[in-house]
C-alpha cells in the first residue's frame, strides 16, 4: 500500500513519459525553423543564428544553418556530414561521444526512442502532454565533464526548446517553430 | 675407348666442375628488375624506384569481412594494436587516432611556422580581425567544443587550418571508430611495413605476422560480444601479390615439372624400355641448363628468378636431341655402325639447333634484362647439349647397346599419313595457302587488339585478386597513388621549396577543381625559407599587443584571456625553425618520409595527385603546362600506370621487331646451309604456318598476346625448325629405309615437348600459360605442317 503510494508518481510519470514517446514516434516528418543562442564565457555577447531542421523517421536529421553563414550538418545513422564553404566532413559519431550526445539528445527525441535516449541519459520527465520537459543527464562520465544537462520542453508532439548546459557554465538555446507550410 | 672419346669425356667433365662452381657461387634475385629497364631514363629510374622500394610498395591493404559489424571493429582494433608494437611495421593506420595527441601537440606547438597562411599582413590590425573573426563564428558549430578550449592560445584558428592542409585528401568512412567500406561490410586497414617492397622475404614475414595477430585477436573475444569466428582477414597490395606470386610459381613449377618429368620419363622409358637409355638421354639437358646458368651468372653478374624458372623450358628441345640420337643410331646400328649419326643426322641436328640459336639470339639486344637472360641462357643451353649429345653420349653408350626397335610406331604415323602425302601437291599447296590467308585475315581483324601493352598483362596475379584490390584501393581513396609531380634537387630544402612553389603554380587548378587536392612533404615540414619568412612575418610584443587591440574591437573577446596568444607567438619569434629530426615521433613523420625519396643521384619530393571527383582522371597536360609557365623546371609530371605500361609497350614493340630479325637470320642461315631458296622455303612455310595459326587461335580466343607468347613463338621456330630439317633432310639424302625411325623419334620428341608445354597453360599463372599455351599447340602443329608440306615427306617404308 505505501510502496503503492510511493511510487504512484513514478509510475504516472513513466506512464506519460511512454505515451509522449508514442505521440512523438507517430510523426514521421518534421520540419522546422530554428534560432540559436550561444553564451559563452568568452565572449561579452551571445553568438546567434537560425536556420531549419528537417527530421525523417527514424534516423535522418538535418540542420541547416542559413544565417549568419550558410553550414550544413546531416545526421544519417552514426555518419554526421558537416558542410561549410569549402570544407566537406564525414564524421564517425561513435568516436565523439561528447557531440553524439548533443546530437542524439534530439534525434531520440524527435523519434520517440525512449530506449536510446535511456542508453545515454537518465530521462526525468515533467509537466504534461500538453506542456512538457525532458531533463536529460549524460550517463557516461567523460560526457559529463563537457555537457551537463539537455533541456528539452515541448508540446504534444511538438519540440519547442532545446537548452545545452556545459559543465564549464557556457551554455545553448535553441528555439524552434514549426515551418510555415511550404 | 680411344684418345678421342676420352678427351671429349674429360673436356665435359671440366666443363661441367667450372659450371657447377660458378651456379653455385652465382647470385640470385627475384625482385621485378628482370622486368624493367637496363638503362632507364631518369623518369624510369624513378618509375622503378617507386615500383621497387617506393612508399607504395611498402602497403600492405587489410580488410576484415565476415562476422558482424562490432566484431570486426574489435578485431581490426587489436589487429592494429598489436601491429603497432611490431618493429617490422612503420605504421598502422586504421582510422583510430592514436598518435593524435603527439601530432596535435606538435602541429599546435609550431603553428605559426606550419600554417601557410602566416604571413605580416595575417598578423596585421586588419588581417588578424578577419582571422579572430572566423574563429568566433567556428564556436557555434559542434567543432566548437574543441576550438573554445584553444581560443585563448589560437584565436587566428591556425591549428585548424594546418589540419585542413592535412586532410585534404579523402579518407575512408569511420564506424564504430575505424575505417569501414562504403557498403559497411568490411573494416579497412593499411599497414606499410618497413622492410622494401621488394625484400619478398621481409614482406612474407611481415604478411605472416599479419594473419598471426589477426588469428590470435580473433581467439580473444571480449565478453558479451558476438562471435568473431566467421570473421575473415583479407590482404592485398604489391608486397603481398610478390610473396603470392613467387609462392604460386615455386609451387607450380614445383608441380608441373613433377608431373611433366614423370610423364616424359613414362613416355621416354616406353620406348627405350632401357634405363640406362633414359638415364644417359637426360644428361643433354642437364649439362646444358647447368652451363646456360652459369653463361648468364659469368654474363649478367646475377641470375633473374625468371631465368631459372623458364630456362629449363625453352632448352627442352635439348631432350630431342637425345631422343634422335638414340632411335635413329638403332637404324644405324643395325645397318652400318653407330660412328655413322655422326655422319648422317648430326649435321641437321646441328643446323636446327644453329636456328634456334639464331632465333634466341634475337633476345639478346632487348632492354629487358629478363628476355636479354632467357636469349643467353638458351644459347648456351642449346650449344651445350648439342655438343653433349654428339660428343659425349657416344663415348658413355654401352658397346651394342640399342633402344627398343619404335619402327612399328613410325609404320604407324606413316599410315596415318600416307594418304595426305599421296595427295597432288598442288593441292596441299593451295590448302596451306588457303589456311595462312585465313589465320591472316583473323590477326588483321583482330590487330587493333591483338597485342596487350599493359605492364599488368605480365602480372602473375589473377584478375580476380587485382579486381579486389583496386576495390580495396577505391575505398581507402589516398592510397592510391597514380599521378605525382616529381621534384627533383640536390638536397631537401630545395625540393621542399619546389614542392612549394609547385602547389603555388597549381593553385589556381585547385580552385578550378582540375586537380582535388595535392600532398606535399612541405605541409609536413615547409623548407627553411618558408618557415624563414613566416618567422619574420610575426610582429615584435608589442606591436602584436597594438594589432590585437584593434583587431578584437567589437568582436566581443576580452584582451586579457588573449595573453597566451601573445606569448606563444613571441615564443616562435625567438624559437628556433623546424628540421626532419623533429617531425621524429609523431605519426606525420611516415607521412613526410612517404614523399620524400633520397637517392644517390640527388633528393625527389613526390607529390600526389588526387581528382576532384573519385574516379576522374586528372588533365596532366593542364599540370605540365603549368608548371612550365611557372618556370619550375626540376618539377616533372608522372603517371605511374601509364609510364609503365608505356615502358612494357616499348619493350613489346622492340621484342617484335628483335623476333623478326631473328627470323630473318634464320632464313639467312638456313639460305647459307642449304643453298636452295626453294629448300628454304619448305623448310620455313610449315613454321609460318604453324606461327600464323597459332596467333589466329589465340585471337579467336580473345586471348591477348603478350611478351610471353612472342617468346612461345620463337620457340615454335626453334623446336619447329628441328622437324622440317629432319623432312628435308630425307628428302635429299634419299633415305626412306630409315624413314620411320625418323618419324618415330619425331613424334616422340613433338609429345615430349607438347606434353611439357601443354601442362604449362594449366599452372593458373598468366606468363606460365602464355608460354605453354602457344608452344604446346605450335609444336605439334609443326610438326604436322612440315609432314604434309614435305614433298613425299611421309611415305611408307
Amino acid at each position: 500500500m505505501v510502496a503503492a503510494l510511493l511510487f504512484g508518481s513514478a509510475s504516472a510519470a513513466d506512464g506519460d513519459l511512454d505515451q509522449l514517446m508514442t505521440l512523438l514516434a507517430q510523426r514521421q516528418h518534421g520540419h522546422v525553423q530554428f534560432v540559436e543562442q550561444e553564451f559563452l564565457a568568452l565572449l561579452d555577447h551571445p553568438l546567434e543564428s537560425s536556420g531549419e531542421m528537417r527530421y525523417d523517421a527514424p534516423d535522418r536529421l538535418e540542420k541547416r544553418t542559413l544565417a549568419p553563414h550558410e553550414e550544413t550538418l546531416l545526421l544519417a545513422g552514426d555518419v554526421l556530414t558537416m558542410e561549410r564553404g569549402k570544407s566537406h566532413r564525414v564524421v564517425d559519431l561513435q568516436a565523439y561521444p561528447q557531440a553524439r550526445a548533443l546530437i542524439e539528445s534530439i534525434r531520440d527525441t524527435l523519434a520517440g526512442d525512449r530506449a536510446g535516449l535511456e542508453k545515454l541519459f537518465s530521462v526525468e520527465f515533467a509537466g504534461s502532454l500538453a506542456k512538457w520537459t525532458l531533463n536529460l543527464t549524460p550517463k557516461d562520465v567523460k560526457v559529463k565533464r563537457s555537457v551537463a544537462q539537455v533541456r528539452i520542453d515541448g508540446a504534444q508532439d511538438q519540440v519547442l526548446r532545446v537548452e545545452i548546459r556545459q559543465a564549464d557554465g557556457d551554455r545553448s538555446l535553441m528555439t524552434l517553430r514549426a515551418s510555415p507550410a511550404p | 675407348m680411344n684418345g678421342r672419346r676420352a678427351g671429349a669425356l674429360i673436356a665435359w667433365l671440366a666443363c661441367i666442375a667450372v659450371a657447377a662452381i660458378v651456379v653455385i657461387r652465382a647470385r640470385y634475385i627475384t625482385d621485378l628488375s628482370a622486368f624493367l629497364p637496363r638503362n632507364p631514363t631518369p623518369t624510369q629510374q624513378l618509375l622503378v624506384d617507386q615500383l621497387r622500394d617506393g612508399p607504395a610498395s611498402r602497403l600492405i591493404l587489410i580488410a576484415i569481412e565476415g562476422a558482424d559489424a562490432a566484431a570486426r571493429a574489435r578485431l581490426s582494433h587489436d589487429l592494429a594494436a598489436a601491429l603497432r608494437r611490431d618493429p617490422r611495421f612503420a605504421r598502422v593506420d586504421n582510422g583510430e587516432p592514436v598518435s593524435e595527441q603527439a601530432d596535435r601537440e606538435f602541429l599546435f606547438k609550431h603553428r605559426y611556422l606550419l600554417s601557410d597562411a602566416v604571413s605580416a599582413q595575417r598578423f596585421s590590425p586588419q588581417g588578424l580581425h578577419a582571422a579572430i573573426v572566423d574563429t568566433v563564428d567556428d564556436l557555434a558549430s559542434p567543432a566548437g567544443l574543441v576550438a573554445k578550449s584553444l581560443l585563448p592560445r589560437d584565436p587566428s584558428g591556425e591549428l585548424l587550418h594546418i589540419i585542413d592542409q592535412l586532410s585534404s585528401s579523402p579518407s575512408p568512412e569511420t564506424r564504430d571508430g575505424v575505417w569501414v567500406s562504403p557498403a559497411g561490410n568490411r573494416a579497412l586497414a593499411v599497414a606499410q611495413t618497413t622492410a622494401l617492397g621488394s625484400d619478398s622475404d621481409a614482406q612474407s614475414e611481415a604478411i605472416a605476422a599479419i594473419r598471426a595477430a589477426f588469428a590470435a585477436a580473433r581467439q580473444s573475444p571480449r565478453d558479451g560480444e558476438s562471435p568473431a569466428n566467421a570473421a575473415v582477414l583479407r590482404l592485398s597490395g604489391p608486397g603481398v601479390f610478390a610473396v603470392a606470386a613467387r609462392a604460386r610459381i615455386q609451387k607450380a613449377a614445383l608441380r608441373l615439372s613433377l608431373i611433366s618429368s614423370v610423364l616424359v620419363v613414362t613416355l621416354l622409358l616406353a620406348v627405350y624400355r632401357s634405363l640406362a637409355a633414359l638415364g644417359l638421354g637426360l644428361l643433354p639437358v642437364a649439362s646444358g641448363a647447368l652451363v646456360g646458368i652459369a653463361a648468364v651468372a659469368l654474363g649478367f653478374g646475377a641470375v633473374h628468378g625468371i631465368t631459372l624458372g623458364f630456362g629449363i623450358t625453352l632448352i627442352g628441345e635439348s631432350v630431342d636431341y637425345s631422343i634422335y640420337f638414340f632411335i635413329q643410331s638403332r637404324h644405324l646400328l643395325e645397318n652400318a655402325g653407330r660412328d655413322s649419326w655422326q655422319q648422317r643426322w648430326w649435321p641437321t641436328v646441328r643446323l636446327g639447333m644453329l636456328t634456334s640459336v639464331c632465333g634466341f639470339a634475337s633476345l639478346l639486344p632487348s632492354g629487358f634484362p629478363g628476355l636479354q637472360q632467357l636469349g643467353l641462357y638458351s644459347i648456351s643451353g642449346l650449344i651445350t647439349a648439342a655438343l653433349v649429345t654428339r660428343f659425349v653420349l657416344p663415348a658413355l653408350l654401352p658397346r651394342a647397346f640399342a633402344v627398343h626397335d619404335v619402327t612399328p610406331i613410325g609404320n604407324a604415323i606413316a599410315a596415318v599419313l600416307y594418304p595426305v602425302a599421296h595427295l597432288r601437291r598442288g593441292a596441299v599447296t593451295a590448302a596451306a595457302l588457303l589456311l595462312a590467308l585465313l589465320a591472316s585475315l583473323i590477326l588483321a581483324s583482330h590487330h587493333d587488339l591483338l597485342w596487350n601493352r599493359e605492364l599488368s598483362a605480365l602480372s602473375p596475379v589473377s584478375l580476380e585478386e587485382q579486381n579486389f584490390d583496386a576495390e580495396l584501393r577505391a575505398e581507402l581513396g589516398a592510397a592510391d597513388v597514380r599521378d605525382l609531380i616529381v621534384i627533383s634537387g640536390p638536397d631537401l630544402e630545395s625540393i621542399l621549396r619546389g614542392a612549394e612553389s609547385a602547389v603555388r603554380a597549381l593553385q589556381p587548378l585547385l580552385d578550378a577543381k582540375i586537380i582535388g587536392s595535392i600532398d606535399s612533404p612541405a605541409n609536413f615540414l615547409p623548407s627553411m625559407a618558408a618557415q624563414q619568412a613566416r618567422r619574420d612575418g610575426l610582429p615584435n610584443a608589442g606591436q602584436l599587443r597594438d594589432n590585437l587591440r584593434q583587431a578584437i574591437a567589437g568582436v566581443g573577446l576580452s584582451f586579457e584571456r588573449l595573453q597566451p596568444f601573445l606569448e606563444d607567438v613571441e615564443a616562435t619569434r625567438h624559437g628556433a625553425l623546424l628540421g626532419a629530426t623533429d617531425l621524429r615521433g609523431t605519426s606525420l613523420n611516415t607521412g613526410f618520409e612517404s614523399m620524400i625519396l633520397h637517392q644517390r643521384q640527388g633528393w625527389n619530393a613526390l607529390l600526389p595527385l588526387h581528382a576532384a571527383q573519385a574516379g576522374q582522371e586528372i588533365d596532366l597536360p593542364r599540370i605540365a603546362a603549368a608548371l612550365q609557365r611557372a618556370h619550375l623546371d626540376t618539377a616533372r609530371v608522372l603517371d605511374l600506370k601509364h609510364e609503365s605500361d608505356s615502358l612494357y609497350a616499348d619493350y613489346l614493340s622492340e621484342a617484335i621487331r628483335l623476333s623478326l630479325a631473328g627470323f630473318a637470320a634464320v632464313a639467312v642461315l638456313l639460305l647459307a646451309t642449304l643453298r636452295s631458296a626453294r629448300r628454304v622455303m619448305l623448310v620455313l612455310s610449315p613454321l609460318i604456318l604453324s606461327v600464323l595459326v597459332v596467333a589466329a587461335g589465340l585471337a579467336l580466343f580473345k586471348v591477348q598476346l603478350t611478351i610471353l607468347h612472342l617468346v612461345g613463338m620463337l620457340l615454335i621456330v626453334a623446336v619447329g625448325s628441328n622437324y622440317a630439317l629432319f623432312f628435308d633432310r630425307q628428302r635429299h639424302a634419299d633415305e626412306r629405309d630409315s624413314q620411320p625411325l625418323t618419324l618415330a623419334s619425331l613424334a616422340i620428341a613433338n609429345a615430349s615437348t607438347v606434353i611439357g608445354f601443354g601442362l604449362l597453360s594449366f599452372s593458373g599463372i598468366p606468363v606460365l600459360e602464355a608460354l605453354g599455351c602457344s608452344v604446346a599447340p605450335g609444336a605439334f602443329l609443326a610438326l604436322v605442317f612440315s609432314a604434309l608440306l614435305a614433298p613425299g615427306g611421309a611415305t611408307r617404308a
